[in-house]
């Protein structure tokens, strides 16, 4: 989750305090983890410094004064920015299982022990999110569901690794110029 | 992973405790092979089925995982081992023993052209009590039954080509489930369905057959149908491979 972008987007719909952001990020973008109190200050006084917001009245009350922020012009072009430009594509395990494939053939071990593991333990993991989507409010069956395909995606890839490992066999064991 | 970070990490209690006592198996197939001419599609695999329990079978096409399926399910006879259901050996009984076994004992889903397209949902899920005896209106007042459970309210006179892939596959879990059969088998029962409705479909066919106390086994290419099972069993080659026991 982007902090600041999340603040900018809450602020879009109304001015709000800090108190306040923090409960609705929480709730809409970190139920699980929630954000800390300094972290949505910090924030804010960063975003202030760069014109994305402003504060907009300090209230006074019981207890400490409240102050109440705006988003700006150059806020809503920063948020209108990040809401339409792709982020970049995340790295995700292929990497590391990639990497594990390789020195297992280069090792001589067999490889689909290792793949079968390496699904069983995805299919854990779906097996818990699949768990925690069918009791949850939709925004968390949501975020489950975001896992479940990139986990889906690691399986596919590990599936055509595995079927095509013979082959990968020969190509990382062919003997190479050394230049 | 920002976003998967926000939902709760993997739990340690998460894998199979392997360590607790195995429950009963409802069934088991033992050293099974069969043979398709000169193709050996299984080549001795062992196969175990809890009660109430829900398993994923998984492979590559041609792996041999329909074949298990349809052996366990009493469809095939194979060549060789053992298929044992509730404590009764079922894979050298005749045809006509099967055949009824398969009505009163074992549910079916499969992904393509099951309903009869001249019945109404409420006749094709009605039809195999019809099948085996019951009088017309107590088999369609147990059919009514399903209807709600599989969120197909209203869809009890349509006929299959007018309902959705969804709709249809849902009709065709409740005839499945309609005759309260101790195994649920289903070979790819999304497979011809989008996510969401595939999704839809798997949320009610585990629960149902939760809550009627069936076992399933869930023929499987798709991960996230799998994920719906309790464990998988990778068929590759005609052999088992990945956590088999129960």
């Amino acid at each position: 989750m982007s902090v600041p972008h999340a603040i900018l987007g809450l602020l879009q719909q109304a001015p709000s305090h800090g108190y306040d952001l923090k409960r609705l990020v929480d709730r809409y973008f970190a139920p699980d983890h929630p954000v800390a109190f300094a972290q949505i200050y910090s924030t804010l006084g960063r975003l202030e410094t760069r014109g994305r917001v402003r504060l907009e009245a300090i209230e006074r009350a019981e207890g400490p004064d409240r102050r109440l922020y705006a988003i700006t012009d150059d806020g809503l072009t920063e948020l209108e920015r990040w809401l339409t430009v792709p982020l970049d594509p995340e790295p995700h395990l292929q990497a590391a299982l990639f990497t594990k494939v390789v020195l297992a053939i280069l090792s001589g071990r067999p490889v689909t022990p290792i793949v079968d593991a390496e699904r069983h333990a995805h299919l854990e993991r779906m097996r818990e999110l699949t768990e925690i989507r069918r009791g949850s409010a939709l925004p968390i069956a949501l975020l489950a569901d975001y896992a479940l395909f990139h986990l889906e995606a690691d399986l596919r890839w590990l599936d055509l690794t595995a079927a095509r490992v013979d082959d990968l066999t020969r190509d990382v064991l062919a003997p190479t110029e050394i230049a | 992973m920002t976003l998967i970070a926000t939902l709760p990490a993997t739990r340690t209690t998460g894998a199979p405790d392997h360590r607790a006592p195995a429950p009963a198996a409802i069934l088991t197939g033992r050293g099974l092979e069969k043979r398709f001419g000169g193709t050996e599609a299984l080549r001795g695999i062992d196969f175990s089925l809890s009660r109430g329990e829900i398993v994923a079978i998984m492979g590559p096409s041609g792996s041999g995982k329909s074949t298990l399926l349809h052996c366990l399910a009493g469809i095939l006879t194979p060549d060789g081992g053992t298929v044992e259901f509730d404590g009764r050996r079922i894979d050298a009984l005749g045809e006509a023993e099967r055949t009824r076994l398969r009505r009163t004992a074992f549910g079916f889903v499969f992904q393509f052209g099951q309903l009869v397209p001249e019945l109404t949902a409420m006749e094709n899920v009605a039809l195999p009590l019809l099948l085996d005896g019951v009088r017309r209106t107590h088999a369609e007042g147990r059919a009514a039954e399903w209807f709600p459970r599989l969120r197909l309210d209203g869809l009890e006179g349509r006929r299959p080509g007018d309902m959705s892939g969804g709709q249809a596959q849902r009709v065709a879990v409740a005839r499945a489930l309609v005759g309260d059969p101790s195994v649920l088998f289903a070979d790819e029962p999304t497979g011809s369905l989008d996510s969401l409705a595939g999704e839809h479909v798997m949320e009610l066919l585990t629960a149902a057959a939760r809550s009627a106390g069936a076992s399933v086994v869930i023929v499987t290419h798709e991960a996230r149908v799998a994920a719906y099972a309790h464990r998988e069993v990778i068929v590759r080659d005609g052999r088992s491979s990945g956590p088999v026991a129960a």
